[in-house]
C-alpha cells in the first residue's frame, strides 16, 4: 500500500487547490479524482472572484472571501511562472446592477451594514448612480437605476484554474490519480485508508473536497457536510469586441470576448438538465440590462450542481474524533482558490486549522430544528 | 483545392466571397461557397490566427463570416442564396449600441 503525508478527495477547484498548496509546503500527497461521472460543478462555474454580496451577517466569511481574493493576484502569478499557464485573473472592481430603486435601497442597505461588520478590517464600496455608472457602461437599458461597487472583485478563467493547479500539483510531487471513486475508507487517528479505482492507499491525513460527495463521505471520518445541490444555468454569447470593462454579479466578458450571463439557483436535487424558462429570465434580466445583448447569438448553455451548505457559508473542520481528517465545502471554488491554496493547505500541512475558522465548523449546523 | 463532383448538375445561384462572384450550387452552404471560391481563410481569430471552413457541420466554429452584414455566422449552418455577400470575419465581432 502506498503511503502519503496526505489524501486529497476531490479533483475540482477545492481539492486542487488545497493539494497544490499541500504539495508545495512539501507534503507527498495524492489526489483522487472520481471522474466524468461526477457533477463538476469546477467545469461549469461562472468565474468570478467574487467578494461584495459575501458575509453579510456572517464577518468571518467577508474577510476569508477578502482574504481569498486578495491571495489571488500571487496565485495567479505564481501558477503562470510554474506552469506556464495563463489563469486570465484581472481585478478591475466589479458592480451589482440594480433595476428599480427599491432594489437599490436594498442593496445600499446591505452594503452599509457589511461595512459595518468589518469593524476594522474595514470593506470599501459605492453605490453609483445611473449616470456615473453610464460613463463606465455605455448601451446600459433605460430601466438600470444604479449599481453597487467594489474594488476587491474580479474574475479569472475557471477552467485554466483547474487545469494550472492539476499541473502544478504534479509538478510539486504530487501524484494525480484520476477515475478513482472512493469505494471503501477506514479511519483511525492519523492512519486512513482509502480504496479507490481498484487501488489501497493510506495517508496520515486526509482532506474531504467531494463536493456534494462529502455529504456521504464526511461521516466515515468523524465529520458532517450537509451539502446540497443548487442548480444555476448559464448562456454563453458570441464572442464580441470589449464591451464589459469590469464584472457584474451576473453578467461578465471574459478575456476572449464571450459574454457569460447567469446566476440562476433552482432547488431541483440531482437533475442537470435546462430548463428554457429558467434561460429565457437570465436572457431576459440580462437584455434589460445591456439591450445590445440582444444582437448576441447564444452558442453555448449548460446547467451545472453549486455544492451549497444549508446556510450559504463554508463549511471547514477537522475530525475531533479522527484528528488528521479535514473537510473544505462551498459553493465559490474560484473566489476561494487563494484561500485554499495559500492559506488553508498550509493550516492542513501543519495538522490544526487555524481558530479564525473556527465559525466555519458544521458544529453551527447542531441546532435543534424548531417544532 | 476543392471543386464540384462532376455529376452535379443542379441550378446555381450567384453569391459573392469579399467580393469576389462565384455560382455555387443551390442547397450549399455559405462555407461551400467559400471554399469553392478558392479562399485559404475566411476569418481571423481574436488572436489574428487564419481560419478556415474545417468541420462543416456547426461544431468548430472556424467558418465565422460576416454574411449580408451579420456578423460571426457560422458558415456552414447558412444555406446560399442569390446575392449573399459573404465577407471576412475579423476578430471578435463589434456591437453596435444606442444610447441608454
Amino acid at each position: 500500500m502506498e503511503h502519503y503525508d496526505a489524501i486529497v478527495i476531490g479533483g475540482g477547484l477545492v481539492g486542487s487547490a488545497i493539494a497544490y498548496g499541500l504539495a508545495r509546503a512539501g507534503q507527498k500527497a495524492a489526489l483522487l479524482d472520481e471522474g466524468d461521472v461526477a457533477f463538476r460543478a469546477s467545469r461549469g462555474n461562472f468565474g468570478l472572484v467574487w467578494v461584495q454580496s459575501k458575509g453579510d451577517g456572517a464577518p468571518h466569511y467577508q474577510r476569508w472571501t477578502r482574504q481569498s481574493a486578495d491571495e489571488w493576484p500571487a496565485l495567479a502569478e505564481e501558477l503562470l511562472t510554474k506552469t506556464g499557464i495563463a489563469v486570465g485573473h484581472h481585478r478591475p472592481g466589479g458592480l451589482h446592477l440594480c433595476l428599480d430603486e427599491a432594489e437599490l435601497a436594498t442593496r445600499h442597505a446591505m452594503m452599509e451594514r457589511m461595512r459595518t461588520q468589518s469593524g476594522n478590517f474595514g470593506f470599501d464600496y459605492r453605490m453609483l448612480d445611473r449616470s456615473e455608472l453610464a460613463e463606465l457602461l455605455p448601451g446600459l437599458g433605460p430601466t438600470v437605476v444604479g449599481a453597487s461597487w467594489t474594488p476587491y472583485d474580479g474574475h479569472a478563467n475557471p477552467l485554466n484554474l483547474l487545469h494550472a493547479l492539476h499541473k502544478g500539483f504534479v509538478e510539486k510531487g504530487g501524484r494525480y490519480i484520476p477515475n478513482s471513486t472512493v469505494t471503501e475508507a477506514s479511519a483511525a487517528s492519523g492512519d486512513f485508508r482509502i480504496r479507490a479505482g481498484g487501488g489501497e492507499i493510506g495517508a496520515a491525513k486526509i482532506v474531504l473536497a467531494a463536493g456534494l460527495g462529502n455529504a456521504a463521505l464526511a461521516p466515515h471520518f468523524g465529520l458532517s457536510a450537509p451539502v446540497k445541490p443548487l442548480k444555476g444555468q448559464i448562456l454563453v454569447t458570441e464572442r464580441a469586441r470589449e464591451m464589459l470593462p469590469l464584472p457584474l454579479t451576473t453578467i461578465r466578458q471574459t478575456a476572449e470576448g464571450t459574454i457569460m450571463l447567469g446566476d440562476s439557483q433552482e432547488d431541483a436535487g440531482f437533475d442537470t438538465s435546462q430548463r428554457p424558462a429558467v434561460m429565457q429570465t437570465i436572457a431576459r434580466r440580462a437584455v434589460l440590462a445591456f439591450p445590445w445583448l440582444r444582437d448576441l447569438q447564444i452558442v453555448r448553455a449548460w446547467a451545472a450542481l453549486r455544492v451549497m451548505p444549508p446556510d450559504g457559508l463554508p463549511i471547514y473542520d477537522q475530525s475531533e474524533r479522527f484528528p488528521g481528517a479535514f473537510t473544505a465545502n462551498c459553493h465559490s471554488g474560484v473566489t476561494l482558490a487563494g484561500a485554499h491554496a495559500n492559506l488553508f493547505a498550509p493550516m492542513v500541512a501543519a495538522g490544526m486549522l487555524d481558530p479564525a475558522l473556527e465559525p466555519f465548523s458544521a458544529r453551527r449546523l447542531d441546532v435543534p430544528a424548531a417544532v | 483545392m476543392f471543386r464540384p463532383r462532376s455529376e452535379t448538375r443542379r441550378p446555381t445561384v450567384s453569391v459573392t466571397v469579399e467580393g469576389r462572384p462565384i455560382a455555387v450550387p443551390v442547397g450549399a452552404s455559405a462555407a461551400a461557397a467559400v471554399l469553392a471560391a478558392g479562399f485559404d481563410s475566411i476569418r481571423e481569430t481574436a488572436g489574428g490566427s487564419e481560419r478556415m471552413p474545417y468541420c462543416m457541420m456547426g461544431v468548430c466554429f472556424d467558418c465565422l463570416a460576416e454574411i449580408d452584414d451579420v456578423p460571426n455566422r457560422q458558415s456552414c449552418m447558412v444555406e446560399v442564396r442569390d446575392g449573399m455577400r459573404i465577407c471576412r470575419q475579423i476578430g471578435a465581432r463589434r456591437i453596435h449600441r444606442a444610447a441608454g
